[in-house]
């Protein structure tokens, strides 16, 4: 037996061995370091992840490269989403630094499991097996749940963690199921090899299928699309603003690519079974979300119904990746690439948004009700125009990123022929347009309630800074990342 | 004929508006003076446009073309012909008056006030000068942005509610357009180029869709009846600038819309809709007018009054004869002079009596001699009377009405008794009697900044009325051809 041992190949995981590594490392950094030196373990963090972004840098050569047995693949679209995942965690750790301290959250235990999850993500988004998935799913969500608790004297925040556990797992259970039986229809764990069996038709198609619903059930889970979105507004409610922040960008990344590894890599024979239950629920999504959304008082829980609704909008690119039957790789690239510019773009936006209700927030009081944004133009004219930047950029007007997030799916949708879809979806983003301008009609037309200014750290107020002006101006030049997506994508398939 | 000067005009006062926003409303005689420069620099740069322009050609001149999103074929494309050169000049005129008028009334936050004008009267040239689909729909829906601020921030009492209502109202119609939009790029195999739209073969059933998709979009932005109930609560909880851009400007982008997208991309659904497009002008004409009559806000009267005109223009557009078009295109430019002048008189009295309520008047023209006589000059350009540049664009739609059918042209013509029933009856009210209360005995007559402006607007209507041919002989060339391409079937 040990003859046959190989030693596998390194170095396409290399970035996941220094975050795996260095949480490690943290954990016994923190037995060492005084209560005052606690920014060291943020900063060791942050380098951390600058580190693993230059390792996928410089490994990063635009080929796919199977290795550990062909359970982890290396590819540019892993490159490119592993990228954006760093820096949307390095952007929510400078965000949150000063929220965490002002309520001693600041502990090494919320770094080392942040990086964990981290690395659950970088794993999912790598995976080229039904095991590596699962396995990079659970640590993510593992970590999660401890994050969305991790303020154990508040009960709102352990009743979120409980209530994400349960349901979580649930959800777990569910792929896990779905993967066992597409196991079981295909008799390979291997993405690549069940492509090829479907591709066959030697599989039994009703045992696929089967499989499949519980997959897109758990993916949708994942993702917080309708009917699997409950736990979303509870969680987004209930855990610390920063863990919030976390929850609604990165991990949207790693949800993206694990639905292209499962559906699109894995599943594309099956692609007109699947992309028919996506369209439901994308437009369940649009509709339950911003209907919802309209009704709420607390900004996270708006929030939170906004994200299932971008995340509905998100999958509509989804489905029109085959039309009638017939794979046309041109219009299967610009459907996945508007679903991957779409996420892309709503991670940035979250990440401003939820960044703007902790620069509110100070210690003992969360800014987390709508009122809490009354008069912020009087406050602070620059920061007010950054919300009203992220609120238009999210309702979809130009010339901010939300507006061609928007326009390159429903692009997609069109070209696919759901003209129909693309009407009802755009009619429901009018919807949504009225409570993204309350926001807008708070800040700047009612007089403040709080009228003392804003107290935060300068790092805090120029990364928001750019991460506005970067929502505008990736608005207004948007070729670049656009065509960054559709390359990851084209030299992926 | 290679120039930026369309570029210029376009980023001129939206740049010079983040200088203005960066000065803060504290420094207020800075902000003013600065923003005066940016618009006054920015009116200036549309001059070579009308001076050099060529009236003898029928294409886009000014031309700039660059790529702006490749992987999109979306194309920074400008361009202007004969139907959209006067606007922009038009826009950039009206918007150094609003900057003037905003002088010592905005007393609250003046920077953003002054950069929210300025940003809107770039964005405003861009949807004139935009010749690539997207690039005009990112400038039409930008530019509710800056709207949606100055009247939500700016305005009256009820400013909240007309604020959502004009943004939601406007972007349903433009979201629409979107799909439109794209669903033409599709068709034409991948373009967005709207010349090359003018080319594209469409069947019957789709072009209706997007005849009625484009209806949607450009007729609340007119507003044609029924979807113009947005527009009196716009306009009542605006502020002064604000009611002046909105009447002077915004409402063109609707009817511009017409020319440029609906007439000649779908001529067959146009030609199939213009029974129904004529009909609900003639009751925005008549019903509208009579609507105007019953009003006892000044501003509310003025805004149906604009409605009513607005009718007018797109009865001319649907006619299809180059009288009616170039009738209409003159009406919306006189239509811009005269309601900018209109509001304008309506905010000199409501800065000093904090009222616009008819009943609040009286005896104006005994304590404001100087104003009252502008106010009745502008009156009476508002009802059309000949010598004055309301006549010239009413006198050619009704005549090229009567050409298309006797009685749409008769029912159009009421307008010229109905507008002179509704303006003339409020100025009675206002200006002539017994000083009616304390309010008006106490008024001074206004002063030279205010002179400036009216006197300004009254050479403008007075040189349009008496002598209209500058501006129509530059529209010629680009009407016929527009007509043509409105002729020729794409069945």
């Amino acid at each position: 037996m040990l003859n046959n041992f190989v030693l596998p190949d390194t170095l396409p995981a290399a970035s996941e061995m220094i975050v795996c590594s260095m949480a490690l490392l943290i954990i016994l950094v923190d037995l060492f370091v005084s209560r005052s030196q606690r920014w060291m373990v943020s900063l060791l963090t942050i380098l951390t992840l600058l580190g693993a972004a230059l390792m996928t840098l410089v490994t990063a050569d635009g080929q796919t490269t199977l290795s550990f047995g062909n359970m982890f693949v290396d590819d540019l679209l892993a490159d490119f989403l592993k990228f954006l995942t760093y820096f949307a965690v390095i952007m929510m750790l400078i965000y949150s630094r000063s929220y965490l301290a002002e309520r001693g959250l600041d502990k090494a235990e919320f770094y080392v499991l942040v990086l964990f999850a981290t690395l659950g993500m970088m794993v999912m988004i790598s995976a080229a097996n039904f095991v590596t998935v699962y396995l990079g799913l659970e640590l993510l969500s593992l970590s999660m749940y401890a994050l969305v608790a991790i303020d154990r004297d508040s009960v709102r925040s352990t009743e979120a963690g409980m209530k994400y556990f349960v349901l979580g797992s649930m959800a777990s259970g569910l792929l896990l199921y779905g993967l066992s039986m597409l196991y079981g229809a295909t008799g390979t764990l291997e993405i690549g090899g069940v492509a090829q069996a479907v591709n066959q038709s030697e599989a039994p198609a009703n045992l696929l299928v089967f499989g499949l619903v519980f997959t897109v059930a758990g993916i949708a889970f994942k993702l917080g699309v309708v009917p699997f979105h409950m736990w979303i507004p509870d969680v987004y409610h209930g855990a610390p603003t920063a863990v919030t922040m976390f929850l609604g960008s990165a991990p949207k990344l790693a949800a993206f690519a694990i639905t292209m590894r499962l559906l699109v890599y894995g599943l594309f024979g099956l692609a007109m079974e699947w992309q028919q239950m996506l369209l439901i629920m994308a437009l369940l999504s649009i509709g339950l979300g911003n209907l919802a959304a309209i009704a709420q008082t607390n900004i996270k829980r708006m929030l939170a119904y906004s994200a299932i609704s971008h995340m509905g909008f998100m999958l509509l690119g989804l489905t029109a990746g085959v039309v009638g039957g017939q794979v046309d790789p041109f219009t299967a690239v610009n459907a996945y690439s508007s679903a991957l510019y779409y996420v892309v773009a709503y991670v940035l936006m979250t990440l401003g948004t939820f960044a703007m209700i902790m620069l509110l927030s100070r210690s003992g009081h969360e800014a987390e009700l709508l009122e809490d944004f009354k008069g912020l133009n009087k406050r602070s004219p620059w920061f007010a125009g950054m919300m009203l930047i992220m609120m238009f950029s999210m309702a979809g007007i130009p010339f901010f990123i939300g507006f061609f997030a928007k326009f390159s799916v429903l692009l997609a949708t069109i070209k696919a022929g759901y003209t129909w879809v693309a009407v009802v979806a755009v009619i429901f983003s009018l919807i949504g347009a009225f409570y993204y301008l309350r926001v807008v009609k708070l800040m700047y037309f009612d007089a403040p309630v709080d009228t003392g200014p804003l107290r935060s750290d300068i790092d805090m107020r120029i990364l928001l800074s750019i991460n506005g002006l970067a929502v505008a101006f990736l608005g207004m030049f948007p070729d670049t990342v656009m065509s960054l997506s559709t390359t990851a994508l084209v030299r992926s398939l | 004929m290679n120039s930026h000067l369309l570029s210029i005009a376009i980023w001129v006062p939206i740049v010079g508006a983040l200088f203005v926003l960066a000065l803060g409303s504290e420094r207020r005689d800075l902000v003013r003076w600065l923003s005066a420069v940016v618009a006054f620099v920015s009116f200036l740069v549309t001059i070579p446009l009308f001076m050099r322009f060529d009236s003898s050609m029928a294409g886009m001149q000014f031309v700039e073309h660059a790529s702006w999103i490749p992987r999109f074929n979306i194309e920074y494309f400008l361009g202007i012909d004969g139907i959209s050169m006067w606007f922009i000049v038009l826009n950039s005129f009206i918007t150094v008056l609003v900057v003037l008028a905003g002088w010592d009334v905005i007393k609250e936050k003046q920077a953003q006030y002054m950069a929210a004008f300025l940003i809107m009267s770039g964005l405003m040239n861009g949807i004139f000068s935009a010749l690539d689909g997207i690039l005009f729909y990112v400038f039409f829906e930008a530019s509710l942005i800056p709207m949606y601020l100055i009247i939500g921030v700016w305005g009256g009492p009820n400013r909240v509610y007309a604020a959502f209502k004009f943004f939601l109202y406007t972007l349903l119609g433009s979201l629409l357009m979107l799909v439109a939009l794209i669903w033409l790029f599709i068709e034409s195999g991948g373009s967005f180029n709207i010349l090359e739209w003018h080319q594209l073969r469409i069947d019957m059933a789709p072009q209706i869709l997007i005849f009625i998709a484009f209806l949607l979009s450009f007729a609340v932005k007119v507003p044609m009846w029924p979807v113009h109930t947005w527009l009196p609560d716009a306009h009542v909880e605006a502020p002064t600038g604000g009611s002046v851009v909105l009447a002077a400007i915004a409402l063109k982008l609707g009817a511009y819309g017409f020319l440029r997208f609906s007439l000649p991309i779908v001529p067959d659904a146009s030609h199939a809709m213009a029974p129904f497009i004529i009909t609900l002008s003639l009751i925005a004409v008549i019903y509208i007018g009579f609507v105007a009559l019953a009003q006892e806000d000044m501003k509310k009267l003025v805004a149906y009054s604009s409605i009513s005109h607005m009718g007018f223009v797109t009865l001319g557009f649907f006619i299809f004869n180059p009288l009616g078009v170039e009738g209409a295109l003159v009406q919306m430019v006189s239509h811009g002079f005269v309601s900018a002048a209109m509001f304008l008189c309506i905010g000199v009295m409501y800065d000093r009596v904090h009222s616009r309520q008819i009943a609040d008047y009286g005896g104006v023209v005994n304590t404001m001699p100087t104003f009252a006589a502008f106010f009745l000059f502008f009156s009476m350009a508002n009802a059309g009377l000949p010598a004055t540049s309301g006549f010239v664009g009413e006198f050619m739609v009704v005549l090229g009405a009567v050409k298309y059918n006797f009685w749409v042209g008769a029912a159009a013509a009421t307008t010229l008794i109905l507008g002179a029933a509704y303006t003339l009856w409020m100025y009675k009210r206002v200006a002539f009697g017994e000083v009616a209360n304390r309010h008006v005995a106490e008024l001074e007559d206004i002063n030279a900044r205010e002179y400036l402006i009216l006197a300004i607007l009254a050479i403008a209507v007075l040189v349009m009325g008496v002598y209209p041919f500058p501006f129509t002989e530059v529209m010629h060339a680009s009407v016929d051809n527009l007509l043509k391409h409105v002729a020729m079937s794409k069945l």
